[in-house]
């Protein structure tokens, strides 16, 4: 089955069978590796995509459910403001370890704070445990998403004297 | 180069990337680029302490070794030769050589090296060695660097050396204030002879610019964006997708399997038995890890997707072999049958514990034990793989290309000199990716197909196909005199072996602590057989015995009334080294400054609340931490603070990894302590996905506090010593908080409701 995709701002046609999840769609048919593989089955987060805004385990989305909607991978995300700070903040936070997750937390990362400009602990948790870091980078990914959510939100003055 | 990227204001950044976005370099050709870097200095070293030629005086003779390459513009390409697996070793051994050789961080770039025997030593990420072995060689390679650069531009001035000195990749004439560039001199420099290595001046610590200072993660800039760099991004031209179905029960042959039926499914390329070849999957300690080739069925797609979907559909009838009834259940019910027969072997024997024992004031009792462990990196195992004609190119994340390339060589018929190993990043090692299984699966499907193939292993196969944490069983018995101090020590250790050798990593050494430390101390052991392959896993033998010596120690400290501690330091003594080379001096520090940063003995804590303490020597380091945990009354833990201090040395290399390494490994051993257990029935592992073998969660995770005693001792690793002491100090703290011991892992809420 032929599906025309909207990927990052741009068209991809592919011919895939149409249970194919996005994940692997991505990966294997666009060539776009940075979304991970890890479980399978929703349960560590290294899929994590955008579908229009929101969140989304990509591992669980077969392709023919994707439609018309707007997807935005881990290479597309630093256009968006919310995905840009977080990257900043990231390498100024010094977060990755293996980095295999690291694409997956920003997702669900960006998702949050482009919805709740100044999260709580909590809402921070609630956003990210279904995110699995195996090398437990969760102390730096949490000062890391308070960073970009300070940076994101404020005023470019702000920012200057920060 | 991260300080560049980290100066840019992001949006801006964001802009100018999208505009890029589709011409930017792959990541092979900024590879090639980097390699490319052309007319500069190559500098081919050998490595005294790796080979010894340069002490024959024949460096460069034969074992050659290219690290640094200088271009005319002055930017410096530094190779790191072991593999990355998260422990931050691309970044660091760059560090050790730049700092020598004086350049600023900002104008290294760093490269990984393929696997290359005849260029590197020692390329491997295990056992917390990256550090120790490499310290003063890599720092040896940047000082004669810099000592051929100094030559060049004496030459140029036609001035003695005392006259010359070096700063941020530049030579400087003192006495006239003139300087060259390293860029303008490298190509000088690289025909001059080598310097002997034993004899370069190495700076004085105090005089480091690079060591001892924060540098981001040299990949992480390519992280954030989603690059390519993990072996399970490769793409080779004209590549096939594997998947690989072995036997649920560990070396089961197929007997017979529809292998026409799958042949047909959509996308299906290739579907074939693999018979296997001979090797052990089952190594006994200390032996090489050859893990042989394991049967199964191999099916090859167009896609990876559509050669998982098609194993849906394939029905194997599995010759299961010998093994198929065992389960953890009757390990363990083994276990308490040995424990009351005498050990099969005396592993120490240090004066009279049974008399001991018989006149003390005071006797404890207690039976721990500890499940099989998977090590559930977040990247599956996977491998590709090119063979044809004699030859393989394989691109693997492995910790351990040596033996991988020698497995393969040994079970295709190939020459090693005609397989090339390109090193890709890592998600994750733990000690998974000293066995080379997949590398050999991949390797052998391609020869199959004759098509450069990418074999991915799903998520169960991966649960389900590991080198485990071996389980293990302790039956202890210590004895405290009239004044509360621990005089006898008897611990039967039920392991897993055969011909009175332990399995892989199911071992316990004779100097494990608190041996020389206890008057009478008996430690035996008995073996179970078993068909399940074991291996190590971050940390191994001490991620399950430093719970249970920690524990017990525990235990008689409370038995004894005294605070734990206090009674972990009067334990330890005088400070002496004991054999082992575990410095008692060095551990009752540790312990001390953890006592102070903690507050121990100065906290009020509410009820259902308690502090542990727990403290390790673990893989030359030297760690002790405090645990705050609170316990409900339907038994749930939850980890309120952590505070860790460690002792590796003299130098912490990178400050920022050290403390993200730290707190990682602390959070692995919670995660072992608090969530994860495999489960063997059948001969086969029960879990089969991250929903029953979970890895700590970001709401398990606590603030830990990381801080490192400056020793004069010389730099150790720190991937894994912050393990070990997590596990015990949370166990401890929850008997602090309930007055329950864990004496199993993972806990059980159940056994803590009130
Ligand atoms: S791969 Fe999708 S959640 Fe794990
Ligand atoms: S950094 Fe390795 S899994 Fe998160």
């Amino acid at each position: 089955m032929r599906y025309t995709l909207h990927v990052n701002g741009g068209e991809h046609t592919v011919d895939v069978d149409g249970d194919t999840p996005l994940l692997w769609v991505l990966r294997d048919a666009i060539d776009l590796k940075g979304t991970k593989y890890g479980c399978g089955i929703g349960r560590c987060g290294a899929c994590t995509v955008h579908v229009d805004g929101a969140a989304v385990r990509s591992c669980r989305m077969p392709v023919a459910d994707v439609g018309k909607s707007a997807v935005t991978t881990i290479e597309g995300v630093g256009n968006t403001p919310a995905g840009a700070w977080l990257q900043a903040a990231w390498l100024e936070v010094d977060v990755v370890q293996c980095g295999y997750c690291q694409a997956g937390q920003i997702m669900s990362a960006a998702a949050l704070i482009a919805r709740n400009a100044a999260p709580s602990d909590g809402d921070i948790a609630a956003a990210m445990d279904g995110n699995i870091c195996r090398c437990g980078t969760y102390l730096r990914i949490q000062e890391a998403i308070k960073r970009a959510a300070k940076n994101h939100s404020a005023t470019p003055a702000e920012r200057k004297g920060a | 180069m991260p300080q560049d990227r980290l100066s840019a204001n992001p949006p801006e950044r964001a802009a100018r990337r999208s505009s890029r976005r589709h011409a930017g370099p792959s990541r092979r050709a900024f590879l090639t680029a980097g390699t490319a870097v052309g007319g500069g200095l190559l500098l081919s070293l050998s490595l005294p302490g790796f080979r010894g030629m340069a002490a024959e005086g024949k460096a460069g003779a034969a074992a050659l070794n290219a690290f640094v390459s200088i271009a005319p513009d002055n930017s410096v390409t530094i190779v790191a030769k072991n593999p990355e697996i998260g422990q931050g070793v691309k970044t660091m051994l760059p560090m050790l050589i730049a700092e020598e050789l004086d350049v600023d961080w900002k104008q290294v770039r760093t490269e990984q090296a393929s696997f290359d025997p005849s260029l590197y030593e020692g390329q491997f990420a295990g056992g917390s060695m990256a550090t120790p072995l490499n310290w003063l060689p890599m720092r040896r390679v940047g000082a004669a660097a810099r000592q051929m650069l100094i030559s060049a531009a004496m030459l140029a001035w036609k001035v003695p050396q005392s006259e010359c000195a070096t700063q941020s990749g530049q030579v400087r004439h003192l006495p006239t204030g003139r300087t060259l560039t390293y860029g303008v001199l490298s190509a000088t420099a690289a025909k001059l002879p080598v310097p002997d290595l034993n004899r370069v001046k190495l700076k004085d610590p105090k005089d480091f610019k690079i060591i001892g200072h924060s540098i981001p993660g040299a990949d992480s800039p390519l992280v954030v964006e989603g690059r390519p760099l993990f072996g399970i991004d490769t793409v080779v031209p004209g590549m096939l997708y594997a998947v690989f179905q072995k036997c649920p029960v560990f070396g089961g042959k197929v007997a017979s399997a529809n292998l026409d039926a799958i042949g047909k499914l959509p996308g299906v390329r290739h579907a074939f038995v693999v018979e296997g070849a001979a090797g052990h999957a089952f190594a006994a300690e200390g032996e090489m890890q050859l893990t042989g080739l394991m049967p199964g069925v191999a099916i090859v797609a167009d896609s990876w997707w559509r050669a998982d979907k098609a194993r849906r559909q394939l029905a194997v009838r599995w010759d299961e072999g010998p093994t198929s009834r065992q389960s953890s259940e009757g390990f363990a019910r083994r276990a308490a049958e040995l424990a009351d027969k005498p050990a099969e072997k005396t592993l120490r024997n240090d004066g009279d514990a049974a008399a001991a024992l018989k006149g003390a004031a005071r006797v404890v009792e207690a039976a721990y034990a500890y499940p099989f462990l998977a090590h559930a990196t977040l990247e599956p195992q996977n491998c590709t793989a090119h063979v044809q004609g004699g030859k393989a190119e394989i691109w693997a994340p492995t910790q351990n290309p040596d033996a991988g390339r020698k497995l393969v060589a040994q079970t295709l018929g190939l020459d090693e000199k005609n397989i090339v190993v390109h090193l890709t990043r890592i998600g994750g090692g733990f000690g998974r990716r000293l066995m080379n299984d997949y590398m050999v699966e991949a390797a052998w499907i391609s020869k199959v197909t004759g098509a450069p193939v990418k074999l991915v292993w799903n998520r169960s196969d991966d649960i389900q196909h590991d080198f485990y944490r071996p389980a293990g069983w302790h039956f202890l018995k210590g004895g405290l005199d009239k004044n509360g101090k621990l005089v006898a020590w008897h611990q039967h250790f039920v392991s897993f072996g055969g011909n009175g050798k332990f399995a892989s990593s199911a071992g316990m050494s004779a100097n494990s602590y608190p041996a020389g430390r206890v008057a009478n101390l008996f430690y035996g052991a008995s073996m179970m057989p078993l068909g399940v392959p074991t291996g190590p896993l971050r940390a191994p033998g001490d991620n399950g015995l430093i719970f249970v010596f920690q524990s017990f120690i525990d235990e008689m400290a409370h038995a004894a009334g005294k605070d734990p501690l206090q009674f972990q330091i009067d334990l330890l003594g005088g400070r002496t080294v004991l054999p082992g080379g575990f410095d008692t001096g060095r551990a009752r520090d540790v312990l001390e400054k953890v006592r102070e940063v903690s507050g121990w003995g100065n906290r009020q804590l509410p009820a259902g609340t308690g502090l542990g303490v727990a403290f390790a020597y673990s893989h030359l380091g030297y760690f002790a931490e405090v645990v705050e945990a609170a316990v409900s009354a339907a038994g749930r833990v939850n980890v309120n603070k952590v505070w860790a201090v460690g002792d590796i040395g003299s130098q912490i290399v990178n400050p920022t990894a050290a403390v993200n390494m730290a707190q990682g490994a602390i959070l692995d051993g919670l995660g072992e302590a608090l969530n994860q257990k495999i489960t063997i029935d059948k001969g086969r592992v029960a879990q089969a996905n991250l929903d029953t073998f979970a890895p700590l969660s970001m709401t398990q995770a606590a603030p830990i506090e990381v801080h490192f005693l400056v020793s004069d001792n010389s730099p150790t690793g720190l991937g894994e010593p912050p393990l070990p002491p997590a596990v015990p100090a949370l166990c401890n703290a929850i008997f602090a908080a309930t007055g329950k011991r864990v004496r199993s892992l993972p806990v059980d809420p159940k056994t803590l409701r009130v």
